[in-house]
């Protein structure tokens, strides 16, 4: 899977190469996800030259503005992963599809030419980390705050060159959002991957979405993990991340209430039918606070559709928030919402580096659907069980 | 392989956001990335790596995105080759697939200041500071990925590979 950053580089190496076919069209997926619409001539240029790699090479599965959305949502929704799948994509959050029992994990676009061109690349099997979670969350608790608790532990690198394995009651309990939303946040602790074991929930997702045969797989009974992690779920409150690191993780409880100029609901950790779901549910009848803008990006064409008629989309409207189209633009700080010096920003993505979405002079907090709604109403961050 | 240049140092936790923002990945071309390598940390920083650098730099550098395009504008700017107490697994991947040398050493944080001096020598797994005599022993490189790094990153290398099949 490339996309139109990613995707370019990968076709200049790829020519590079002196290749004129590439080893599979069938298995090579092109997803338009970051410049959704091109903000720039220079954007444009690169995804024409993309639509016209794609025709040339007669790759099929490809997702044009209006096809498909941001890359993780569509890959599974399109039925492109399976359990057992090998999946690389040139993009660092590819590991969100361990949620489907696929081994999946971003590489480089120089590598992702050298797959054009052979179907091969080399990978060591990782040492596993394995956090076990038990035990039911609070009302307005979400996955987020829970991997965000896992990266307060682990810290940035805590889990580099290793897979990390969700096991327990809660994960099975999940649905599979919220089983995207852990694997999906796992590289932000450098984590090669993020796996759940697939359930019934999984085929019934992938059932309507692919005709391919699937087994389902576990870890052995004996299965031996560096280490394990216990969290029991009941115990979390919402959580934060403060600038500029995704493991500067705290309680909301011991976050000052800072006064926030935007709130973001979207991005491949949180732009989901059922995170827009319940950010529409606080919303409800609320408006947001006159010095803060809400910016809404479902993850795809198929949440948009979903959320509109759920009435989710006429909530946000209402309330004084803006419906963007699908993308990676806002999260990235490429456009749709870049922000400026000394904006502070709460967060559902996946990332508060220096910069990330715009100036430097910026600070991002990161949190879940839940308490982005709550602190988009409120003005400054806000616990999203005091509104609920 | 043995890289000799001025030590530019950076600290732990190096993000590919801060060695190239966003807003420049609209850019194919190595000059004009290598423009603003690290430009998330002051504009203009780039100029630092001119003639020529050897990045040393803290644990986990290169973290986050996936984006080759920053090892890629490290090179172009004149980093000639990086060595950190750890890195990010995909940058690291990036940066000897583009033929940018990539060198874990622990504790090269004492060991040198911004602006010394230092002779990286890959295959020996040995790093001297020109200022103070000190050197300071690690991993080599191994064998396969210096062929890649000698050859000019992964592409070069697969060309030459078949050239000789």
């Amino acid at each position: 899977m490339v996309h139109d950053i990613t995707g370019p580089l990968a076709v200049q190496s790829w020519k590079n190469l002196e290749e004129t076919k590439v080893w599979d069209p069938d298995r090579i997926v092109v997803i338009f996800d970051h410049f959704l619409p091109p903000p720039t001539e220079q954007a444009a240029k690169l995804q024409k030259m993309m639509r016209d790699f794609v025709e040339e090479q007669g790759i099929r599965n490809f997702y044009d503005i209006g096809r498909g959305g941001i890359c993780h949502q569509v890959m599974p929704e399109k039925g492109h992963v399976h359990p057992r799948d090998i999946i690389v994509g040139a993009d660092s959050h590819t590991c969100t599809y361990g949620a489907f029992g696929a081994f999946s994990t971003g590489i480089g676009s120089t590598e992702m030419a050298a797959v054009f061109a052979t179907g091969n690349l080399w990978f060591k099997v990782p040492r596993t980390i394995r956090v076990n979670v038990t035990g039911s969350f609070a009302p307005s608790v979400m996955a987020k705050d829970l991997i965000l608790e896992v990266l307060r532990k682990l810290g940035v690198s805590g889990a580099n060159y290793r897979g990390i394995e969700f096991t327990g009651q809660t994960v099975k309990d999940m649905s599979i959002a919220e089983r995207m939303t852990l694997c999906n946040m796992s590289i932000e602790a450098g984590a090669k991957t993020g796996i759940v074991a697939p359930d019934s929930k999984t085929e019934e997702y992938l059932g309507a979405r692919t005709t391919k045969s699937f087994e389902r797989l576990t870890s052995d009974e004996d299965s031996t993990y560096e280490r394990t992690i216990e969290i029991d779920a009941s115990t979390l409150s919402p959580q934060v991340a403060r600038p500029h690191s995704p493991d500067n993780v705290a309680p909301i409880e011991e976050i000052p209430e800072s006064r926030i100029d935007q709130a973001f609901l979207g991005s491949c950790t949180n732009g989901r039918t059922e995170d827009l779901r319940i950010a529409a549910e606080i919303l409800d009848g609320r408006r947001v606070h006159d010095h803060t803008r809400l910016i809404v990006t479902p993850a795809s064409q198929e949440v948009y559709q979903k959320c509109l008629e759920e009435g989710h989309l006429e909530i946000f409207a209402k309330s004084g928030a803006i419906v963007t189209n699908p993308g990676c633009g806002i999260c990235i700080g490429i456009h749709m919402g870049v922000l400026g010096p000394g904006d502070v920003c709460v967060s559902s993505s996946n990332r508060n580096f220096v910069g990330r979405m715009g100036s430097p002079q910026a600070k991002i907090f990161l949190a879940s659907p839940a308490t982005v709604a709550a602190s988009a109403i409120a003005g400054r961050i806000t616990d999203p069980r005091k509104m609920s | 392989m043995i890289v000799e240049a001025k030590a530019v140092r950076f600290g732990d936790n190096v993000d590919t956001d801060v060695i190239l923002p966003g807003k420049y990945l609209g850019l194919t071309e190595p000059a004009e990335l290598g423009e603003h390598a690290m430009e998330g940390l002051s504009p203009g920083f780039a100029s630092k790596f001119v003639g020529g650098a050897v990045i040393v730099a803290g644990k986990n550098f290169g973290q986050g995105s996936s984006r080759e395009h920053a090892a890629i504008a490290l090179k172009a700017a004149g980093a000639r080759c990086v060595v950190a107490e750890s890195f990010a697994r995909i940058f690291y991947r990036n940066a000897i697939n583009i033929g940018l040398p990539a060198m874990e050493c622990l504790g090269i944080l004492n060991q040198v200041a911004d602006g010394d001096r230092v002779s990286v020598d890959l295959e020996q797994g040995q790093i001297r500071n020109l200022r103070t005599g000190a050197t300071t022993s690690t991993e080599p490189v191994p064998l396969d990925l210096l062929q890649v790094l000698n050859d000019g990153g992964i592409i070069e290398h697969l060309k030459r590979k078949r050239a000789h099949e």
